[in-house]
């Protein structure tokens, strides 16, 4: 089991859309060694998806330092790569195609491609449905080309956004061990956005609540669990509920902080009538 | 292909549906094909009506040449002098360079629009009113810009089908998921890779709908833009027959580039279903 993952470290990152826009997230600090889980759960809104997009090299605009491997992020790169909400395949493309495109990209000869692309539809089970059509498939089928057109490009982190959320129960269990253990087979990083507590505790190493407008991390809590992990498992329903206490702490927690918030966008309004008058 | 005519079909074993999915396959081909055919055949009889009480009123029996026997006897003399031919090519000639002009000029000023905005909104105006004017009213003065005759014909065709295919490349870059790009970038997409393997696959669909209005519109005007100044072409040889009084010449050359047009429309029909990928109720 070759690590192939990379030293994440993510110091004071605070990012903001645009200057009339409130900060998304401030004061993010994230280290993680090569070949770690990290699963950030947090209520909608608070910024995880801009987060991801940042660690991507996708979006700019961020304060603090965002190192990978030891180099900053500044562009998008084949070295991360990121897996969204819905897969977003190409309908002009066969499946093959779908998956090859990354290395396409990065001009490998055709034979080479062949030969990834045919490895890594075996990794997420496709190999039956290759010359298919795109819009042929199902949802689970779909995301699973997505996974397959992701770690073609053999990434060192993987991020993923929500990646199962409009899947079925049956599909998502099933999508979750594959990728928990096809990262572990590869030994690369991941890291994944989700609002599902059950999720967070079968797929990480650890796990990052986040919560507040700005968004923070409030707590980092090690998911110390052996491998395969089944949802019925005591350890796992246990680990559930002690993640599950914490979240609702961290969120109350970060809701009497937007009263805070929210006194002072009433001073703010009541200056500006008095400004006015 | 018809919607309407497609039944549920429920009940019995997979092979049995899938057998009588086929024979209504088969009924609603041989359906379609009968309706092409008898659609042509009412055509055909209408014409022939008409010649027949052109023949028959003394006021107007001169002009029974236009009738469909008539004219279908012009065919092979016209075939035997090469007219026909003749005609073809050079009017395809002008035909191919106009339209080929128009779509290497109409695909960049549409993804210009498509990426544009200060372009979009700088070009409105002028473009709409250009639109607007019909390509014939040119006329006068491409034959003053250009040396030939030839080159004026060929500027009608190419502003007469500029812009369908322009605007239908800016509506189709409209319609592409922004996710794409996103996509592309991460996977190491270079802006050559954006523009080659994203946008145009992904537009081809709207930029083949474009070229086929675009199509339609330069054949309308090619035809009344060789009646002047050149010596050859359809629209020559149907302004030749007339001064000529022969009217079975005429109505075969009518009959010419109404097949042609027709052809040339289905051929852009089949290459859109070929090459799009957007997938059809009835593909599914
Ligand atoms: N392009 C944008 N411009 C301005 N504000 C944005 C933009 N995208 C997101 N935001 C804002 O930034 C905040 C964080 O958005 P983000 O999408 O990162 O949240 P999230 O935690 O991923 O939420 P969800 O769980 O619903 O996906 C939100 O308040 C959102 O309104
Ligand atoms: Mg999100």
């Amino acid at each position: 089991m070759a690590i192939r993952g990379v030293e994440i470290d993510i110091r004071g990152l605070a990012h903001r859309y645009t200057p009339k826009n409130p900060l998304t997230f401030e004061d993010v600090n994230i280290q993680a060694s090569p070949g770690e889980s990290l699963v950030i759960i947090g209520r909608s809104g608070c910024g995880k998806s801009t987060l991801l997009h940042i660690i991507a090299g996708l979006l700019d605009g961020y304060s603090g330092t965002l190192k990978l491997d030891k180099e900053d992020v500044k562009k998008p790169s084949s070295r991360w790569v990121m897996m969204f909400q819905a897969p977003h395949l190409f309908p002009w493309m066969t499946v093959e195609h779908n998956v090859g495109v990354g290395l396409h990209f990065a001009g490998w000869p055709k034979e080479k491609i062949r030969e990834r692309v045919a490895e890594t539809i075996h990794l997420v089970h496709m190999e039956e449905y290759a010359r298919n059509n795109t819009q042929d498939l199902s949802g689970g089928q779909q995301q699973r080309v997505a996974l397959a057109r992701s770690l073609v490009m053999e990434p060192e982190i993987l991020l993923l956004d929500e990646p199962f959320s409009a899947l079925d129960a049956f599909t998502r269990a099933a999508l979750q061990k594959d990728v928990r253990s096809i990262s572990k087979k590869l030994g690369i990083n991941l890291v994944m956005v989700t609002h599902d507590i059950d999720e967070a505790v079968l797929m990480a190493d650890r796990t990052l609540v986040m919560a507040g407008s700005p968004g923070k991390i409030m707590h980092d809590l090690m998911v110390d669990l052996p491998d395969p992990r089944n949802r019925e498992d005591q350890v796992v329903q246990d680990k559930r509920a002690h993640l599950m206490q914490i979240f609702q702490d961290a969120v109350n927690g970060a809701l009497s902080g937007d009263s805070i918030a929210e006194k002072y966008d009433g001073a703010m309004s009541e200056a500006n009538l008095a400004g006015i008058t | 292909m018809s919607n309407g005519d497609s039944n549920v079909i429920t009940g019995g074993t997979l092979a049995e549906i899938e057998e009588k999915r086929s024979s209504a396959r088969l009924k609603t081909f041989s359906k379609t094909l009968f309706n092409w055919a008898a659609g042509l055949l009412i055509l055909f009889a209408l014409w022939y009506l008409g010649g027949y009480l052109i023949e028959r009123n003394p006021a107007t029996t001169h002009f029974a040449d236009f009738g469909p026997i008539q004219t279908l006897k012009a065919f092979p003399v016209l075939w035997e002098e090469q007219t026909i031919q003749n005609a073809i090519q050079s009017s395809g000639y002008r035909l191919s360079i106009g339209l080929g002009i128009a779509i290497a000029c109409g695909i960049p000023i549409g993804i210009l629009l498509g990426v544009s905005r200060t372009f979009r909104q700088l070009s409105n105006s002028p473009f709409q009113l250009l639109r607007m004017i019909s390509p014939l009213s040119w006329e006068p003065i491409a034959v003053i810009v250009f040396v030939t005759w030839n080159q004026a014909i060929i500027f009608l065709l190419a502003i007469a089908s500029v812009w369908p295919v322009a605007f239908a490349t800016a509506a189709g870059l409209a319609k592409v998921d922004p996710a794409w790009f996103k996509v592309a970038k991460n996977l190491g997409a270079k802006p050559w890779h954006l523009l080659t393997q994203i946008i145009l696959p992904a537009i081809l669909f709207d930029i083949l709908t474009g070229i086929r209005a675009a199509l339609g519109v330069a054949w309308i005007v090619l035809v009344p833009a060789e009646f002047l100044g050149v010596t050859s072409g359809l629209g020559y040889s149907i302004a030749d027959a007339r001064e000529t009084l022969s009217y079975d010449h005429l109505t075969a050359m009518v009959l010419v580039i109404g097949i042609i047009g027709y052809i040339l429309d289905s051929s852009c029909a089949l290459a859109i279903k070929r090459f799009g990928w957007h997938r059809g109720i009835d593909q599914r």
